[in-house]
Order: structure tokens, then sequence, then C-alpha cells
């Protein structure tokens, strides 16, 4: 420490001038870290559309299929199942779908379905991505309450959703289960993962 | 008492060869100034009780899951993809460990049960650290580093269960990395930068693996030593909660302390053999705790399609748990989800404001009054109620006593200011007390 006392300006500037250059390129070193942190180029790729059969889904059945990592669930309702759905709509955090972001416009209906009997719901919470389990009998026989009419119980929070996969209020899960886009190939066949035909 | 600048005397040879050698390496490392800065003239209060033990228990733990950790990597493969046999590549080297390799199954049964352990130990050092004062000035930074450690540890804990890619490995990785998912604006691209997928997958399960292996325990290892420098800056605290360095002989050495070495490790050997022999009994008999330690979901591979009928974290998380669950009210037009988290993680890092929150006049409970040993108790059973309800299925009663507790156990934080300093207070020795 020489000359004490006295502040060498252009020496303090220079220094200055060295610190920032060198700040601004060890930011931009991180750039390839936390890039590599995103999701890969396959991870991305990974989300073709997946086609199912479901000729041998009887009434009242569900089935599940992987699509995205996730699971989809297609359930085909029967008739006293499609009739709980206007009982419930005053208990349920959105009724009549209006949440844009959990459904395509064209299961934006009172059943959230292309096919009244048929839905296709992507089976993971929305609060926190478990998967809810399926708690079909009415009333008390499942482990829920006595009024319960049928439909799905998260076991990680204790949201739970009717047979359209609509949320009932004062849940944790703040919207309706996500409802894929999805188009019919045929009567029998669904293409889970796009909208149009042999896009 | 510091290391630094020479105040010991560098060693001087007698001659023999072992001491030519020790003058040789001290005149170019500070070997004896660290021996007796940090051992052999570190003076210790001469009162320690069994409470003590659980920090030199800690760094005993950590070493057994760095050392069995070790040798777990040299079988484990972080894969998630299937086998021939349909099974995760995780899943099964995990099963490869426990059934074909020699000792594999001890040594992972070690490092497992040592997970528990570990928390075991370091609630039980806070706890100390919390009835004797030990954070109160001029130790708010050694408490501060510990409060990091328990953070670290926390993380690697939570990274490491995911590495079995068991059925709740693979949903309490869900559950959590979601919780980011939480936080307004940019809560989802977190979560997907979290998980480097848009679902838990191969990428999610390599970065815990590195996080766990490599990052986290650096960090650990690194604000272990800050933690126990700090402390050998300012001396232990005792259970009576007054300066030994307050009353000084004439050679300035505190009247109440005794060298660490020999008094204080030897002393702990004895800590470390009860210890090790609880330890060994877990390991042996119940190294599964009784679905608390290794969980049973986790004896089933990873399922991305089925969550288990019911996941719970492991015991030493279920407590925050329990407050993340109790929040289900939307404030500001934010989420109930997003005060859950914000609740979990202010309910870990309550504890780093101690120093200040505790306006006693007396450090040790031994001189403080009925508030605040009433305080306590309560906030233990609090602690322990929502540890419980946390390893429970939702219900509305559990929910209701969650909500209870959790008033409670932030009040007990931020009321602490007024209760600590109302308390009737007993006058403190002038000298440790033994007993």
């Amino acid at each position: 420490m020489s000359n004490q006392g006295k502040m060498d300006c252009g020496r303090r500037r220079l220094i200055v001038a060295t610190a920032a250059v060198g700040g601004v390129g060890a930011v931009a070193a991180l750039v390839p870290f936390v890039s590599s942190l995103l999701p890969s180029e396959r991870a991305k790729a990974a989300g073709a559309p997946v086609e199912v059969d479901i000729s041998k889904l009887e009434s009242g059945q569900m089935m599940t299929v992987e699509w995205r990592g996730k699971p989809v669930w297609i359930i085909n309702r029967s008739k006293e199942m499609l009739d709980t759905l206007p009982k419930l709509a005053d208990q349920m955090a959105d009724p009549n779908s209006e949440v844009k972001s959990q459904q395509p416009d064209y299961a934006a209906n009172p059943t959230r379905s292309v096919k009244e009997n048929l839905l296709v719901v992507v089976g993971i919470c929305t609060h926190l991505g478990c998967s809810p389990s399926s708690k079909f009998k009415p009333g008390a026989e499942e482990g829920m309450s006595a009024d319960w009419l049928g439909g799905f119980l998260c076991p990680c929070h204790g949201s739970t959703f009717d047979f359209a996969g609509r949320v009932f209020k004062a849940k944790p899960a703040p919207t309706n289960l996500e409802v894929p886009p999805h188009v019919y190939l045929a009567d029998t066949r669904i293409l889970i993962g796009e909208d149009k035909k042999g896009a | 008492m510091t290391m630094a600048g020479g105040i010991y005397e560098k060693y001087k040879s007698d001659g023999s060869l072992a001491g030519n050698v020790l003058e040789w390496v001290d005149a170019r490392f500070p070997a004896t100034s660290m021996w007796k800065g940090h051992l052999s003239e570190y003076y210790a209060p001469k009162n320690f009780n069994f409470w003590y033990f659980f920090g030199s228990l800690a760094l005993l733990v950590l070493v057994i899951q760095i050392v069995t950790g070790i040798f777990l990597v040299m079988h484990y493969k972080p894969d998630a993809s299937l086998n021939a046999a349909g099974v995760p590549v995780a899943f099964a080297s995990v099963e490869y460990i426990m059934r074909d390799v020699p000792g594999g199954w001890i040594i992972r049964y070690m490092h497992s049960t040592g997970a528990s352990a570990f928390f075991i130990v370091v609630y039980l050092h806070m706890f100390r650290g919390l009835i004797y004062g030990s954070y109160r000035k001029p130790r708010e930074l050694t408490w501060l580093f510990g409060v990091g450690i328990f953070l670290v540890l926390m993380g690697e804990a939570f990274f490491g269960y995911l590495l079995p890619w068991g059925q709740m490995s693979y949903w309490g990785a869900q559950v959590i990395v979601n919780l980011f998912g939480a936080i307004p604006v940019v809560g989802n691209d977190l979560s997907i930068l979290i998980r480097g997928d848009f679902v838990v997958g191969d990428a999610t399960l390599n970065r815990f693996f590195s996080f766990h292996v490599i990052a986290f325990p650096l960090v650990l290892i690194g604000l272990v030593a800050a933690h126990i420098l700090a402390l050998h800056e300012t001396g232990s605290n005792n259970p009576d909660g007054i300066d030994i360095k307050e009353k000084k002989d004439e050679n300035g050495i505190p009247l109440d302390g005794i060298p660490f070495h020999p008094y204080y490790t030897v002393k702990d050997i004895v800590g470390v053999v009860v210890f090790l022999m609880a330890f060994s009994a877990i390991m042996f008999f119940a190294p599964e705790g009784g679905g608390l330690f290794l969980e049973t979901p986790n004896f089933y591979p990873a399922d991305p399609l089925k969550t288990p009928p019911h996941i719970a974290p492991v015991w030493y998380f279920t407590p925050y748990y329990s407050i993340l669950r109790a929040i289900v009210w939307n404030f500001f037009g934010l989420d109930a989800k997003f005060w859950g988290v914000v609740a979990m993680g202010a309910s870990v890092v309550i504890f780093a404001f101690l120093p200040w929150l505790d306006r006693s006049p007396v450090r040790s409970i031994r001189y403080r009054g009925p508030i605040t040993k009433t305080m306590i108790t309560l906030f233990v059973i609090c602690f322990f109620i929502l540890g419980y309800l946390g390893t429970q299925s939702p219900s509305p009663m559990g929910e209701l006593i969650s909500q209870i507790c959790t008033v409670f156990y932030f009040g007990f934080f931020l009321a602490m200011p007024w209760w600590s300093r109302m308390d009737k207070f007993k006058p403190v020795p002038e000298r440790v007390t033994m007993k």
C-alpha cells in the first residue's frame, strides 16, 4: 500500500471497469449451466399423441393410458354416473368449465366431453400432481362420506372430483382436471394429444 | 484461542525422527496450532450434560453417510428406463445392492438408517440450543450456519429419497416439485426447470443424483466447518448459559473450562458407543423403522400412472408437511396452495431468527420461569402432533388440529420478543454448576 491517503482515480476506474467486464463474463458463463437444466430436445420431442382402442370399455368402466408420461383416464360413464353431474353443480368450484386452460373448447360443456358418455381426462390432480383414486361407489362404502355420489379422491391432500373431473369447492385443488386435446378417429378409436384427424 | 497467526509456538523437535518430521511439517503447515486451538487447548465448559453429545454424534453420522454413500454409488445406477424385465434400472440396482452385492444390504441399511438418525440427532442438537439459549449473542453465526446445515440436510434427504425410484420416491418428488408451481408467474417454468422435463423422469432422477452425491455434500461439509470454526471463535455455551470466559486464571484459561481433548473426546466416546448400540439395533432388527424410515410403497417400483393410496413424506418432514396442508384459505387473490408453500418454507426458515426473537435476560432455561417452560413444552407437543398428523391421511379433525398447532407454532416464534421478556427469572450463578 504505497501512496497512502491519496487515491489514484485512474487506477480505481480501471479496477471498476475490469470488475464489471469480468462480472458480465461470469454471468454469461452461467447461461449454458442454467439452460442445461431445461428440458432437452429429446424430452420436448417425447410428446407424441397416443392412439387408444376403447372397443372393450364397458359402461361404468375406466381405463388408463400413458400420454407424455402422465396417466390419461378414459371413462365410459353409465347413465347413473351422468345423472349425478347436474345434482352436484352447486358444490363445484367451476361447474361450467369456465377456466379455459383446463379443457379444449369442444369439451367445455356439462359433461366435459366430446361424446356424452366418454370422459377423457388427465388423471393428475391440479393441486400437486398426484393421481386421484377412483371412488365410484356412492355412499360410505369406499371410505367416503354418506352423501358421496361417486367420483375421485386424491389420496395426497383430499381433493375430490366428480364423474366429469370437476373439483369440489373448498378443496386444495384449484381447478378441474385437465381434458387433453383428443379426437375420435373412429367410433372406438381415440387419438389423445391431437385435435385433428391425420394431423 | 484462534488458530491464525502463530499464537502457539511452533513445534521444536526433541531430536527423534517423529519429532523431526513434525517440526518440518509444523514449519510449513499450522498443525500444532490447529491441534491446540481446536482440541488440546480449546477450553469447553466443564458442566456439559448429555445434551452435548448430539453435536459430535451429528458429525459421526455425517461420516457414516459419506462412507456408506461412496460405496453405494459403486453399484447404484441413476437410470429411470426399464430393463429387460420391465423394472426401472435404478430400482433394480437398489435391489441388486440388497440381494447380490456382498455386504450391500448392510451398507444400504446403514445409509437409510443413517438418514433418519441424522435428523433425530440434529433435532435433539437443535432442542439443546433452544433450551440453553446457545443461539444468543455472541453465537448467532454459529446458529445461522447450523440452520444452513439443517436446510441443506433437508435438501440432501429429499434428493436422496428419489434415488431408489420406488412409488414413494416418485410421488413424493412429484408433490414437492409441484409445490414450486404454486409460486405466481414463474412457478410453472420453475418446476419444469427443477424436473428438467414436463414430468418427473430420467432427467429429474439424474440431476437429483448429482445434487445428492456432489453438490449438497460439498456445501454441507463447508457449512459444518464454518459451524465449528464459529463455535470455537466464541467458545461453547453450557447448561447454565453463562460465559466461562469471564472468570479466567492467571494464564488466561477459563476457570470452568477443560481442554476438549482429552476430556470431551473421551466423554464423547461414551455417547458414540450408546448411539451405535441404538443405531445397530435399528439397522439389524428394524431397518424399515416400522414404515417410518423406509416406507412400504417404496418397495414397489415407480409407476407414473398410479399414486399409492396413502402418500406421506418421511417422518422428519411431516411437521412441515402438516403446516403445508393446514393452510386452506386464499389470501390476496393468491391460491391456498401458494400460501401453504410459503407457510411451510417459513416454518423452517423462522428458526434462523431465534437469536433476535429471544429477549430473555438469561440464556438457559434453568434460570427462566414458567412462561418459557410452558411455551417450549407446548411447542414440542405441537411439533410432535404436526409430525404425527403429517403421516396420516387428510381428515377434517386432523385439519382443524393441525391448524391450531400451526398457529401455535408460528405464535411461539413471533410472540417470543414479548413472552421471553415477561417471564420470572432466577439469578444466574457466578460459576457453572455441576448438577
